[in-house]
């Protein structure tokens, strides 16, 4: 009886055909272009001795450089263990940030009180620059793992605080009306409706975010660290090791772009409804 | 008479709203007073501004009347409750959820409609011939069929009241045509009252047992008209005399307010 009516997708299984063809193939060639040129000006520039290569090192020495820190190593620790240490930073301190923020900024969001309480402790300290705040967590925290995850944490805490904020207050209100008048509670409104409403404006703040906490990464692991992608990068740049250098931020680039299309791919997960047809 | 009419009794009394602009206070709806007998199908019509929309959010309970109180069957209206169902204007269902989920809400929340919430939305589907539709996203609905789920939605709760607002006033005059004898039918079946809003004479007059005008600045009632033409009413309805008399009758009210708020605004 029930075989005329049409079974939707699985979820997963668009969402790996959308990873797959996350964009249509014109703008997929005209980027690739721009990789490809931008690589032909790299071999161009270093091959004729346009560029020093103690600064520029050709993209062979780079990628014999991540041969070599891959297997070998570099200070004691190997590529992936450099990055792992690194990922595992980000990872711990943005997902604490999002299981406060999120929830801070439905409150902040549906409540006037709480947004006038607190909107003044993250709007002062959201433009101070991650390396002043840095040292006075190190004084009070110490140079161990917990002042690099609470530096990690707070820069990825006031886009999500934000992004949250403006999601929830742009909710249209007949979607909590009709929730009201179907007989729905605060705790139901909230869950089932806020929630939902502002999930995709929720998720671009996070992808906003887990970028800006990238870029605090070297920062966050200048002192004291002894693994760490940002950790090798700023130390490789005191032995004027280029090609080290070159090799790190091309690897902290690709998984940032690793990591945003794995929150874009649990957006389609988590949010089915977005999903374009 | 079916046993199920004995509930959806509506009584405004003395009710008036006032807003609070910022040009001071204004009134939008001056002291009525309105009964609506359980089962009752009345429309409330009038130009834009008379305050259609602001009296139906008082006996949904979105909108605290100025002075006066609403009671439904007896109880004292003091916010929006599932016994009174409601259909909006612009389309509400939940983007994020199914069809079917949207439909199953009301029975979720409020552990109304007896069966599971998923029996319940499963009856309603097939009751609006959307049953192939049960797992879509609203969005990929047309709006003819988004409101008819909003109706659904609105009944899965059972609720003694079901209150439109304009619920068809974005539709094509095509669809416009088949959703309000698909109302009128759901209405047989249901045995509810109905509050509607419009501002289509047409629309009141093949819908309604009674057809409240109201006129604007301030808002109030103008007339109460009866509209005494034989059920089930079909396409050769309004062809008939009787229609189109019922229907000057309510155009010449509504011209005799557009002209005094024509000299109002003149003078
Ligand atoms: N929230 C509000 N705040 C202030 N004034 C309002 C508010 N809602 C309605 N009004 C005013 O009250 C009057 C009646 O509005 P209402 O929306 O009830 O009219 P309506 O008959 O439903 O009109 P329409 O056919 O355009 O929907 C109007 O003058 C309107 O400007
Ligand atoms: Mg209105």
């Amino acid at each position: 009886m029930k075989a005329d009516v049409p079974k939707p997708e699985p979820a997963l299984r668009i969402a790996a055909r959308r990873l797959l063809a996350l964009r249509p193939p014109r703008t997929l060639l005209l980027s690739s272009l721009t990789v490809i040129l931008l690589f032909c000006a790299w071999v161009v520039v270093t091959e004729t001795g346009l560029a020093n290569p103690l600064f520029l090192p050709n993209p062979e020495a780079v990628a014999r450089a991540f041969m070599e820190v891959s297997t070998e190593g570099y200070q004691g620790s190997t590529l992936i263990e450099h990055l792992s240490a690194s990922l595992y930073r980000i990872l711990v301190a943005f997902g604490l940030a999002c299981l406060i923020g999120i929830p801070l900024g439905v409150l902040m969001g549906t409540s006037e009180t709480a947004r006038a309480l607190l909107s003044p402790m993250i709007e002062f300290y959201r433009p101070l620059p991650p390396l002043g705040i840095y040292t006075l967590l190190v004084m009070w925290l110490g140079i161990g793992e917990e002042s690099k995850l609470a530096l990690l944490f707070l820069a990825a805490l006031p886009g999500l605080i934000i992004a949250t904020i403006q999601a929830v207050r742009n909710i249209d209100p007949i979607y909590v009306r009709a929730a009201k008048a179907l007989g729905a509670s605060t705790r139901t409104i909230v869950l089932q409706v806020y929630l939902p409403a502002a999930g995709p404006t929720i998720l671009a703040g996070m992808r906003i975010s887990l970028g800006f906490t990238y870029t605090v990464l070297v920062a966050a692991e200048i002192v004291a660290a002894s693994a760490g992608i940002g950790w090798m990068i700023w130390d490789a740049a005191k032995f004027l090791l280029s090609d080290v250098v070159i090799m790190g931020l091309i690897v902290l680039g690709l998984t940032g772009v690793a990591l945003d299309m794995v929150m874009r791919l649990f957006g389609q997960i988590l949010m089915p409804w977005t999903r374009k047809q | 008479m079916t046993t199920s009419v004995v509930t959806g009794q509506v009584d405004i009394k003395d009710v008036s709203v006032s807003y609070d602009t910022r040009s001071g206070r204004q009134l939008a709806v001056t002291t009525t007073n309105l009964s609506i007998r359980p089962g009752e199908f009345v429309c409330l019509l009038g130009p834009s501004g008379c305050g259609k929309s602001t009296l139906l959010n008082c006996v949904a309970g979105f909108v605290t009347p100025t002075t006066g109180r609403i009671l439904v069957d007896g109880v004292e209206v003091l916010g929006p409750g599932p016994d009174r169902g409601m259909v909006f204007q612009q389309y509400s269902l939940f983007p994020w959820k199914t069809v079917r989920e949207n439909i199953a809400f009301g029975p979720r929340v409020t552990g109304r409609g007896g069966d599971s919430p998923t029996i319940v939305a499963n009856t309603f589907l097939g009751m609006i011939g959307l049953s192939k539709f049960a797992d879509h996203y609203p969005r990929e609905l047309s709006g003819g069929m988004q409101q008819r789920v909003g109706i659904a939605r609105a009944l899965a709760n059972y609720p003694s009241v079901l209150l439109m607002d304009e619920p068809f006033g974005a539709l094509d005059s095509q669809t416009r045509h088949m959703m309000q004898a698909s109302l009128l039918q759901i209405w047989r079946e249901f045995g509810i009252t109905v509050i509607f809003v419009t501002h289509d004479v047409d629309e009141a007059v093949f819908l309604a047992d009674r057809i409240i005008v109201m006129g604007a600045s301030p808002g109030r009632v103008v007339a109460n008209i009866p509209v005494d033409l034989p059920r089930p009413r079909g396409d050769d309805c309004v062809t008939s005399a009787s229609f189109t008399s019922i229907r000057n009758a309510c155009l010449r009210h509504i011209k005799a307010e557009s002209r005094r708020a024509f000299e109002l605004n003149a003078g």
